[in-house]
């Protein structure tokens, strides 16, 4: 895998939402949702986002895509730099990010059809005929396991799982290479979950796609992702590869969010000793000073409360920001930032 | 398109996309109140339109001897205060009242939809253009519309003759004053629709401001704005009227049913019929463009057509 090209770098990404008050609506803070995140995707991988509710993981997958203008950072996909450009130069790179959404309720226009639905891109970047055109729609709803005589129904007539199949088709109707799924399966019956992740799963093998997967499932993105980065209030607080976060995961939180996943099995489940994190995430428009997590974390120290931890690579492939690990010799020199990253995973 | 598809087509119960519009009217044909309404505004609109080919008497005609004659073979609807045939002047009137209220509501429907939705989308615009409307809600109408009318009267019936003149100036003052409901309506419903994800989707395919308003945001307004287009003819025909009456509007001999409802009006003890006509004639159009309004707009929602 070391030769791996990179599909997506994102170095340093901050995504602030201005917060305007008073009668002259000053601009007085920002929330910080996305506070200076660095992730490489490789071509043919799926990275995981995991993290609570709240802590920027689905900002963070808009911003890549550059659905909304970045406060900072830079955005390399394909190699193509698009952190700072305009949104009609942006078009032409369209075809090769597409995004999966959250809701299947809400990310299909009621007022189309089925077909008109998939089309959408065909009819923005391509010049083809009408029966070409429906050739691919009806190519592409074989594709995603959907019946070709739902063409011309409105989505309102469809299940959860058929409408992400839907979204997932109109993702994947231009050909791209990078595919962002904010949470598709949030949404889902448990047993849809498994058809869409698999259906994910297939197009991937057969098409050669590379997925950012944006979840709060823990079992889901451990069978589904190759690495996982963690998020907590802005920040990626550790990426691993998948065997090596969950087995021996190295920042505090990552450590109580792992505890939390329930075990199937009821004598595991029953043993289980569970890290109870102590109060509420802070507002992401006043994050604490130093460490993020240092008002909740179970081994805080003093140097948490004053100085924000390097995001640093521990092992080969395994990136934290912790100041436990400040005299990591053993496992490989502190390393800054994560300009080395490409000889990982 | 369709002969394209079917080599595809294998399965019997299959049938490639049509046209939308093939499901909007199948839909329509199913709500009984819209046919009536549609029956009923076509054969107004064939009264005045056709009316005055068979029935060919001058509704400027006067002739004292027979004024305020009941119904009779010579005047089926009988004569007004100078003996003109109210059965013709009703055809001609019809004209022109269901022409102002169709083009006015239509101006007043373009205005607020598109300042609504430029309101709605554009963050930038949305102060400054709801304060217009603001502003246009709070200006005394009447008074306005005089103003209107008295400056640009003469100049408009100058350039375009005194009917065509006075049609449009018409039109555009009652379109003027009237679109802010509208564009009330419609920046609140799309403020709401461009937070949702299917806006977003469209963003993330790169589909453009313009063509992501026009496909994926007006359509999901049409339901309020076709209830305030059906609402606008009505007031449409009746400011028509109002206007009429304070002499305002078109010239005295041309009719409108707004102007014989109002010269009606001073005989309506002895003659109530001439009231009646005209009045009954604005009502069934009003009420049945409501109807056809109303289906219209189940069957253009998906979601309500095939129940």
């Amino acid at each position: 895998m070391a030769e791996q090209r990179k599909l997506v770098e994102v170095r340093d990404l901050k995504m602030y939402f201005p917060i305007n008050t008073g009668i002259l609506r000053r601009h007085t803070g920002d929330v910080k949702a996305v506070d200076g995140v660095s992730f490489d995707i490789y071509e043919g991988e799926t990275l995981g986002i995991v993290g609570e509710s709240g802590c920027g993981k689905s900002t963070c997958g808009r911003a890549v895509l550059r659905l909304y203008d970045i406060t900072a950072g830079t955005i390399k996909i394909d190699g193509v730099e698009i952190g700072a450009k305009g949104q009609s130069a942006l078009r032409k790179m369209r075809p090769t990010m597409q995004m999966v959404f959250q809701d299947p309720q809400a990310c299909l226009n009621p007022r189309m059809t089925v077909a008109a639905i998939i089309g959408e891109p065909l009819d923005e970047h391509t010049d083809w005929s009408k029966a070409k055109k429906l050739e691919r729609i009806y190519e592409l709803m074989d594709a995603v396991g959907l019946n070709r005589s739902f063409a011309n129904r409105y989505p309102h007539a469809f299940s959860g799982g058929q409408r992400q199949r839907i979204g997932i088709a109109r993702a994947l109707a231009l050909n791209p290479k990078f595919i962002i799924c904010d949470e598709p399966i949030a949404a889902l019956d448990v047993s849809i979950q498994a058809q869409v992740v698999n259906l994910l799963e297939d197009l991937q093998d057969s098409l050669g796609l590379t997925y950012m997967f944006i979840s709060h499932d823990l079992s889901m993105v451990r069978h589904i992702a190759d690495r996982v980065a963690v998020m907590y209030l802005g920040k990626i607080v550790e990426l691993a590869p998948r065997d090596a976060l969950y087995a021996t995961p190295r920042h505090p939180y990552t450590e109580a969010l792992l505890s939390a996943v329930p075990d199937p099995d009821p004598k595991v489940e029953a043993r289980v000793q569970r890290i109870i994190l102590k109060g509420d995430v802070p507002s992401p428009s006043n994050p604490p000073k130093g460490c993020n997590f240092s008002t909740r974390c179970p081994k805080v120290m003093d140097i948490c409360r004053q100085i924000d931890p390097e995001y640093r690579e521990l092992a080969p492939g395994h990136f934290t920001a912790c100041h436990l690990y400040n005299d990591a010799g053993e496992t490989g020199a502190p390393r800054y930032e994560c300009n080395q990253q490409g000889e990982d995973a | 398109m369709t002969d394209a598809a079917k080599p595809l087509n294998p399965d019997e119960a299959f049938r490639p996309p049509r046209n939308q519009w093939w499901d909007v009217w199948d839909q329509f044909k199913t709500h009984r109140g819209a046919l009536a309404g549609l029956a009923v505004f076509v054969s107004i609109i064939l009264f005045v339109l056709v009316g005055p080919m068979i029935w060919q008497v001058d509704p400027g005609q006067l002739n004292i001897r027979m004024r305020n004659q009941g119904p009779s073979w010579d005047y089926p609807l009988g004569t007004d205060q100078l003996g003109r045939d109210l059965l013709a002047r009703l055809m001609y009137g019809g004209r022109i009242s269901v022409a102002v209220g169709l083009v006015a509501m239509f101006l007043g429907l373009v205005i607020g939809t598109l300042i609504g939705v430029l309101a709605g989308y554009f963050k930038l615009l949305d102060s400054p253009l709801m304060r217009l409307t603001d502003l246009f809600l709070a200006l005394p109408l009447l008074p306005l519309l005089l103003i209107l009318v008295a400056l640009f009267r003469d100049t408009l019936a100058r350039t375009f003759g005194e009917s065509i003149g006075v049609f449009f100036l018409i039109c555009f003052a009652i379109a003027i004053t009237s679109w802010m409901q509208t564009a009330r309506i419609v920046r609140g419903d799309v403020l709401a629709l461009k937070e949702r994800e299917y806006v977003l989707a469209a963003r993330s395919i790169g589909t453009p401001s313009l063509r992501i308003n026009t496909r994926h945001v007006l359509p999901n307004v049409l339901s309020p704005i076709m209830v305030s287009a059906t609402l606008g003819i009505a007031s449409a025909i009746i400011t028509e009227s109002a206007l009429s009456f304070l002499g305002l509007g078109f010239p005295p001999d041309f009719p409108t049913w707004g102007r014989i409802l109002y010269e009606g009006r001073d005989w309506i003890e002895q003659y109530p019929a001439r009231v009646v006509w005209p009045g009954l004639l604005i009502s069934l159009t009003v009420l049945s463009v409501n109807y056809i309004g109303d289906g219209l707009r189940d069957a253009l929602d998906p979601r309500i057509r095939g129940r």
